[in-house]
C-alpha cells in the first residue's frame, strides 16, 4: 500500500511525504489540524493541509528564530511568542538563565491540545513554571501592550490561512509599540522562490521596513517548506542583527544546538542576490 | 412565517433543474453557456455562465409571474410578514422609485425627510408630484441627520392637505430610527400611505432586539436592499406591499421601467438568500450585533475615537439605534472620517463603507470572522497612534432651513436654466441641488426659492470647510436658476 501525503507549493508543484499513518484528524474553530507519521520526517502536523512542522526539521527554526536575537541583544528578560502552541521556541528560549518571564498566545487550544498529545517532547516547553499560555487573539493581546516586551517572537508561518492578521501592518505596528526600546522582533518571513510566497513575502518586507528602523532579513534551509528554503525577519529598535552581534558573549553561554553557530548566524544574513534585491525594490 | 415552506427555493430548484437537463439554448443571451465568450468562463466560472439564462417557460418571467417566481415571490412576502413582494433586479433605487410612482400622480404631494435619497426626488422628477420636506434634526457633534417625530409628520400632514403619502428612512444609513409605528399610525388616521426605504434594513425582519422593521409597524409598501445586509448579489433588492395595496398596478407600474431581461443570477440569489435568513437569520443577526458591539467596546477603549450605539436614544429625533451598524466619530484624534477611510484602504489593506468629515462606517455582516474585526481594531488603534493631531472640529447647525417649493421637480428639470453669479440669485429658483457634507442634506433642491437666508447659509458653509456638492460648478460662485 502507498499513503502520501500531498502538499500543493505553488499550483504547479506538489510536495509528497510517504506516510505510515494518520494519528489525528480534527477542526478547531480556526483551522483544520492533522497529525501524521512518516519515515522519514518523523511526526509531522498539519493545518489546513499545510506542514507547519516535522519531529526531523523543526530544530532549525526554532534554533533560528531564538538563538540570532538572544546572541545579539543583552539582556533579554521578557519574552512573547506568537503562535507558538507547539512549545518548541520556548524550550528553545528556556536555556537561557536570563529569561524571567514568557508569554505565548495561541489563539487555539485545540492546537496546544494535540502537540501535547502528539508531540511530548517538544511541548515540554510549554510547562515551565516561567511560561503563561495565552488563548487570545494576538492583536487584541498586543492592543493593551506599549513598552514590556525585550524580544517578540512571531511563530506564525502562513499568511493566507488562520493567522492572516499577523502579516499585517497592524500587527507590525501593534508589535513596536509593545517592545521595550531596545526590542527586537523576529518573525517568519516565508520562503521568496516562487510567484505567490514572492509577493507574500515581499510585502511582509515592505510593512516591517516602514514600522522598525532596523529591518533584515536571514535565511535558513528547512526541508519541509516551500522549495526547502525559508527568511526570518529580524526588526528592532536599536541593535544591528550583525554590528550588535555578541558572538563571544553567546558562546559562554554554552548553549546546545544543533544547526545554529556563530559563524552561522554571520552567514545567515548574507542572501542570494534575487532575495536582495526584491527586499531592496520594497524598500523605496 | 411557515418554516416549513420557507425551507424550500422555487426558483433555486428550477435552475438546478434546468442546469440537468442540459438544453441546447437557440435564444439569448448569445454567450451561449459561455461557450462564446472564453475569458468570461475563465473570470466567472462555468457554473456562473451556466445559469446566466433568459426567460422559459421552466423558469418563469418576472414581469407576469405565474410559476416558479411567483412562489418565490410568495415565499419572499411570508418571510417578510408582507402581503406581496417584488423581485427587484434594478437595485433599491428600482424599488424606491417604483414605491413612489405607486402612489404619487402629477400634483401630488408626497411628505419626505429633508436628507431623503436622490432616487426619490429622481422618481418625482418622473411623475410630476411635489416634495414636501421635514425638517430633520442634527447632531451636531457628530454631523449626522437624525430621524422625524410622530408629532412633526402630523403638524406637517394638516399643513398639506393635498399629500398622499409619507415617506421614511428605517434606519438611516448611520443606523437612526424613526418612530415607525406612530409615523403609520398618524399617516393612516389621516388618509396617508406609508413608504419605507429600507435600503439599510433587511436585517430587522430577521432580528431579535432590533429596531422594528416597517412591516410590522404598518407601512403600506417597503424597498428593501437585499444586497446589503441580506447577503444576495449586487444589484439585486425586493419591493415589499401591505395593507391591501393592489399588487397588479404594482407590477404595473414596475414593468414601466424594469428590463424584460431579467438576470436568473440576480433573482436565485434572492431566492437563496430569502431561504438563508428565514432559516439562520436569528442567528446570523445576533451574532452581527454581538461582534459589532465588541468591537464598539473595543475602539472605544483605545481613546479618541466614539462609536457610538443605543446611548443615541432619545424618544424623538433618535426613537432607536440600529446595533448592527458600526459607525465611529474620528475627529477627536484629529483626522477626518473620510481621512481614516483612506488610511485604512492605503496602508491597512481594509476597505471600509464610507467615510465621511466626521464619521467612519464599517459594515459587520454575515459574512465577516472575528479576525477581520480584530484586525479593524488593530489598525484604528495604530491609526490613532501613528497619525492623531491636534484636534479640529466644528460643528454643524442644529437645524437647517427648508425653503419654500415653487415648482415641482419635474418643471425645474425640464425648464430652460440661466448661470448666475450667486450673490445675484435671490428671489430666484434653484435649478440644481446643492448640499453640504456634512451633514449631507441638500441646502436647496430644484425648484426651490433662494433667499438671502440660504445664500448666506451657503457661504457660511464653504467658509467653515464642508464638501460642497451637487451643483453644476463646484466653486458655488455661480448657480443655475430657472429663467422665469
Amino acid at each position: 500500500m502507498e499513503f502520501w501525503f500531498s502538499e500543493l507549493h505553488s499550483p504547479h508543484v506538489k510536495f509528497d511525504i510517504r506516510v505510515e499513518k494518520q494519528l489525528f484528524s480534527g477542526k478547531s474553530d480556526y483551522q483544520r489540524i492533522d497529525v501524521f507519521e512518516s519515515p522519514e520526517f518523523g511526526k509531522f502536523l498539519t493545518l489546513n493541509g499545510s506542514v507547519i512542522f516535522s519531529e526531523q526539521d523543526c530544530f532549525i527554526y526554532n534554533e533560528m528564530v531564538v538563538h540570532v536575537p538572544m546572541a545579539v541583544h543583552p539582556d533579554v528578560k521578557n519574552v512573547l511568542i506568537i503562535g507558538g502552541g507547539d512549545g518548541g521556541v520556548s524550550k528553545e528560549l528556556l536555556q537561557y538563565d536570563n529569561i524571567e518571564n514568557i508569554d505565548i498566545v495561541e489563539q487555539d487550544s485545540m492546537f496546544v491540545d494535540v502537540c501535547k498529545e502528539y508531540f511530548p517532547e517538544t511541548s515540554i516547553g510549554l510547562d515551565d513554571e516561567r511560561v503563561h499560555i495565552y488563548n487570545y487573539d494576538a492583536l487584541r493581546f498586543l492592543r493593551s501592550k506599549m513598552n514590556e516586551y525585550d524580544l517578540i517572537i512571531n511563530d506564525a508561518t502562513d499568511p493566507f490561512g488562520a493567522s492572516e492578521g499577523l502579516f499585517t501592518r497592524e500587527f507590525y505596528g501593534s508589535c513596536y509599540k509593545a517592545l521595550k526600546d531596545d526590542g527586537i522582533l523576529v518573525y517568519q518571513h516565508g520562503s521568496p522562490f516562487y510567484d505567490e510566497d514572492e509577493d507574500a513575502c515581499r510585502s511582509m518586507h515592505k510593512k516591517v521596513f516602514h514600522t522598525f528602523p532596523i529591518s533584515r532579513v536571514y535565511q535558513a534551509h528547512i526541508p519541509t517548506s516551500p522549495s526547502g528554503y525559508w527568511l526570518f525577519g529580524f526588526a528592532s529598535k536599536k541593535y544591528h542583527p550583525l554590528k550588535d552581534f555578541k558572538a563571544d558573549e553567546w558562546k559562554k553561554r554554552d548553549i546546545y544546538t544543533e544547526y545554529y553557530t556563530t559563524n552561522l548566524h554571520t552567514g545567515a544574513f548574507m542572501l542570494p542576490k534575487y532575495v536582495e534585491e526584491l527586499l531592496e525594490q520594497e524598500e523605496k | 412565517m411557515d418554516l416549513k415552506r420557507q425551507a424550500s427555493a422555487p426558483l433555486y430548484e428550477a435552475i438546478e433543474r434546468f442546469r440537468k437537463k442540459r438544453i441546447v439554448p437557440f435564444d439569448v443571451p448569445g454567450h451561449k453557456r459561455g461557450r462564446g465568450n472564453p475569458e468570461l468562463v475563465d473570470l466567472l466560472g462555468e457554473r456562473c455562465v451556466g445559469i446566466d439564462v433568459n426567460s422559459m417557460k421552466p423558469l418563469d418571467n418576472l414581469c407576469h409571474p405565474v410559476s416558479v417566481i411567483k412562489e418565490a415571490e410568495e415565499l419572499t412576502a411570508d418571510a417578510f410578514g408582507a402581503e406581496h413582494a417584488f423581485f427587484m433586479v434594478g437595485g433599491t433605487t428600482q424599488a424606491v422609485q417604483n414605491m413612489v410612482l405607486s402612489v404619487c400622480k402629477a400634483g401630488d404631494e408626497i411628505i419626505v425627510p429633508r436628507n431623503v435619497h436622490k432616487s426619490v426626488i429622481n422618481a418625482l422628477i418622473l411623475c410630476g408630484a411635489i416634495p414636501v420636506y421635514l425638517n430633520t434634526e442634527i447632531n451636531a457633534k457628530l454631523g449626522i441627520v437624525l430621524g422625524v417625530t410622530v408629532e412633526q409628520v402630523e403638524k406637517t400632514i394638516q399643513e398639506h392637505p393635498r399629500a398622499v403619502a409619507v415617506l421614511v428612512n428605517n434606519p438611516t444609513y448611520y443606523g437612526i430610527c424613526s418612530d415607525i409605528k406612530g409615523i403609520c399610525d398618524i399617516a393612516h388616521s389621516y388618509g396617508l400611505k406609508v413608504l419605507a426605504d429600507e435600503a439599510h434594513g433587511t436585517h430587522l425582519y430577521f432580528g431579535d432586539n432590533l429596531p422594528m422593521n416597517s412591516m410590522k409597524a404598518g407601512a403600506d409598501m417597503a424597498a428593501i436592499s437585499m444586497h446589503k445586509s441580506g447577503g444576495s448579489l449586487t444589484q439585486s433588492s425586493i419591493l415589499l406591499t401591505n395593507n391591501g395595496m393592489n399588487a397588479d398596478y404594482v407590477q404595473t407600474i414596475i414593468n414601466i421601467t424594469q428590463t424584460t431581461s431579467a438576470s436568473y443570477l440576480l433573482m436565485t440569489s434572492l431566492d437563496i438568500s430569502r431561504r438563508n435568513l428565514a432559516l439562520r437569520g436569528r442567528q446570523s443577526f445576533a451574532k452581527v450585533s454581538e461582534w459589532s458591539q465588541y468591537a464598539r467596546d473595543e475602539i472605544n477603549s483605545i481613546g479618541g475615537y466614539y462609536a457610538y450605539g443605543k446611548e443615541l436614544v432619545n424618544g424623538g429625533t433618535v426613537y432607536d439605534y440600529d446595533v448592527t451598524k458600526l459607525c465611529v466619530y474620528t475627529r477627536d484624534i484629529g483626522l477626518d472620517g473620510i481621512e481614516v477611510y483612506d488610511i485604512l484602504r492605503d496602508e491597512y489593506d481594509i476597505q471600509i463603507e464610507f467615510g465621511d468629515i466626521g464619521n467612519i462606517m464599517a459594515y459587520i455582516s454575515i459574512g465577516d470572522r472575528i479576525q477581520d474585526i480584530e484586525r479593524l481594531v488593530g489598525a484604528l488603534a495604530e491609526i490613532s497612534r501613528i497619525y492623531s493631531k491636534e484636534e479640529k472640529r466644528f460643528e454643524v447647525d442644529r437645524q437647517m432651513l427648508l425653503p419654500r417649493v415653487l415648482a415641482s421637480p419635474q418643471e425645474a428639470f425640464y425648464a430652460e436654466k440661466i448661470k448666475m453669479p450667486i450673490r445675484d440669485t435671490k428671489g430666484h429658483i434653484s435649478g440644481e441641488f446643492v448640499m453640504a457634507y456634512p451633514p449631507g442634506i441638500p441646502i436647496l433642491a430644484p425648484g426651490e426659492e433662494i433667499t438671502e437666508e440660504i445664500i448666506d447659509y451657503i457661504q457660511y458653509s464653504v467658509e467653515k470647510g464642508c464638501s460642497m456638492q451637487g451643483m453644476e460648478d463646484s466653486a458655488l460662485e455661480y448657480l443655475n436658476v430657472l429663467k422665469i
